[in-house]
């Protein structure tokens, strides 16, 4: 009975992607894979949307970057606070996952939207990416930060004279460097995908990749959006199956 | 605590480190959500705006859509997680990661692969069209859209309840099936009161997200609006800026209330447990 299940949800789930891979090489969908397979489309897509796959790497890698610095010294600040007050800022940093997107895009525009040419540059994406994936570097860092016993060990350093510099940089961040990973390995997987925020916050002079996605399932033949598809999946899965591998590997 | 503290360098220090993501948030998040909470009170104000019947309606689909969802993405993930968690069989590892894979795909693509599956040239309608004469086309319509986010809701459920029933003990299952237990009482007696709080939190996530979801709704194009949807219509194509807000609000606290049920219900079901 659960075999059975378990086989038909796994079906569901990956059935559709196998598909959508083989529309994406198909000469054409309507008369089957009979028609031949081609690379045409792959190229049609490329010469059409490169742009905003080069946008989308270039604000994941930002995006990474910013949360690295932002959410790292605000974990250990946090895990090393024992207040209520503590408690409500990590409440507080964790919020923008639980407001929708369009919500909080809609406030970035009306505050923000009108201040010189910010509305039309990439950092006004930037900005809404670094807001919705920190929680997920914060979290990330924060379990490992719980989770060792680096109290100890910090109290330890400090005993035999180790400075606050040396403590963070020599103990703390090669004792949470897996949840370092797993946070920024979550961070670029989710700037990469974010639909939700960015549709509002993208302009024509700041399409990412999935707003391309949306505009070629809107406009153009289904191998061209199933093209394009496959080249998203190209693109996301090694950060996913990193993601996965390091998790089983420090589940161990 | 002093201890505590002192080992983590001075409070001023503390401070310095959480001030950039807080400076952050309070310019970028908190004062942009605080202007849409005042913009809802101008023009015809919230009320006006909540219960226009396109605003009420597409309220009412997206709770039953979202609560819908919840309920059915944590009842098949309780089965195939806890599955996944007792058993080993060779292919195990892979059958997960391809589970557990599409929890990074945007709503756009997971609508684009409903239209693959139910759409017009999709492989539903071809399969039904060879067999009974007739094409059976669900993706633009309430079913299409349930599909969708069941799709992009499976892969949580899955990952959450999994490790919840790995951390389960087997031996108490075992012991109440040599007690001479039935199947379906060691469900009900063992197995869904140890997996509780994992099925509240994960059908938690899930109401949220799919309330707050906007790239399914948007790619397939449905008849039945969402209100991600709706807010996106009133905003760009109405210049409707006073009930976007509104209906922003409106949905940002309706699935505040929700979370905030849900992790008070987690937390007791684990006080109990």
């Amino acid at each position: 009975m659960s075999a059975v299940l378990t086989a038909i949800v796994a079906l569901f789930l990956i059935g559709p992607v196998l598909l959508s891979a083989l529309a994406g090489v198909t000469a054409n969908w309507f008369l089957g894979a009979s028609a031949g397979l081609t690379l045409a489309w792959v190229v049609k897509v490329w010469d059409l949307y490169a742009h905003t796959i080069g946008l989308s790497l270039w604000l994941a890698l930002c995006c990474l970057v910013c949360t690295l610095l932002l959410g790292v010294p605000a974990a250990y600040a946090l895990a090393r606070t024992p207040s209520r007050l503590a408690r409500l800022l990590e409440e507080l940093l964790t919020l923008p996952v639980a407001v929708p997107g369009i919500a909080t895009a809609l406030g970035l525009i009306l505050v923000w939207g009108a201040v010189g040419d910010f509305r039309i540059h990439w950092t006004f994406l930037l900005i809404g990416h670094v807001l919705f994936t920190l929680p997920f570097m914060l979290r990330a860092v924060l379990a490992a930060l719980r989770g060792a016993e680096l109290e100890v060990l910090e109290e330890a350093a400090r005993a035999c004279g180790a400075n606050f510099r040396q403590r963070f940089l020599g103990v703390v961040l090669p004792n949470i460097r897996g949840g370092i990973l797993a946070g920024a390995l979550m961070v670029t997987a989710l700037s990469i995908g974010e639909f939700n925020m960015t549709l509002l916050l993208s302009t024509p002079h700041t399409m990412t990749l999935p707003v391309g996605l949306a505009d070629s399932y809107a406009s153009m033949r289904l191998e061209v959006g199933s093209a394009f598809t496959l080249v998203f999946l190209v693109l996301l899965v090694p950060p996913l199956v990193a993601m996965q591998a390091l998790s089983e590997r420090l589940g161990r | 605590m002093a201890r505590r503290s002192e080992s983590a360098g001075p409070f001023l220090l503390r401070a310095a480190l959480l001030a950039p993501a807080l400076v952050l948030l309070l310019a970028f998040f908190l004062l942009p959500l605080a202007k849409l909470a005042m913009l809802g009170f101008e023009g015809q104000g919230y009320w006006a705006a909540i219960t226009a019947p396109r605003s009420l309606r597409a309220l009412r689909d997206t709770v039953l859509l979202s609560a819908a969802v919840s309920f059915s993405a944590v009842a098949l993930a309780a089965v195939v997680g806890h599955f996944l968690a007792r058993r080993r069989f060779p292919g195990r590892r892979l059958l997960v990661a391809m589970l557990t894979l599409p929890m990074a795909f945007p709503g756009v693509v997971v609508g684009f692969l409903v239209i693959l599956l139910a759409g017009r040239q999709g492989l539903v309608g071809s399969v039904t069209e060879a067999l009974f004469g007739e094409r059976l086309v669900f993706a633009y319509s309430f079913a299409g859209l349930f599909a969708g986010y069941l799709y992009f809701s499976l892969p949580r459920c899955i990952a959450t309840i999994m490790a919840a029933a790995e951390a389960l003990d087997p031996a108490l299952e075992e012991a109440a099936r040599s007690l001479g237990a039935r199947r379906w009482r060691v469900v009900r007696d063992v197995i869904l009161p140890g997996l509780a709080p994992a099925l509240v939190a994960s059908g938690a996530i899930c109401f949220a997200t799919a309330m707050g979801a906007l790239g399914t709704a948007f790619t397939l194009a449905t008849d039945t609006s969402v209100l991600p949807m709706l807010i996106y219509t009133e905003f760009t194509l109405a210049t409707n800026l006073g009930v976007a807000a509104s209906l922003s609000v409106l949905l940002g606290a309706t699935t505040w209330v929700v979370l905030a049920l849900a992790r008070g219900a987690s937390g007791s079901l684990a006080a109990n447990a």
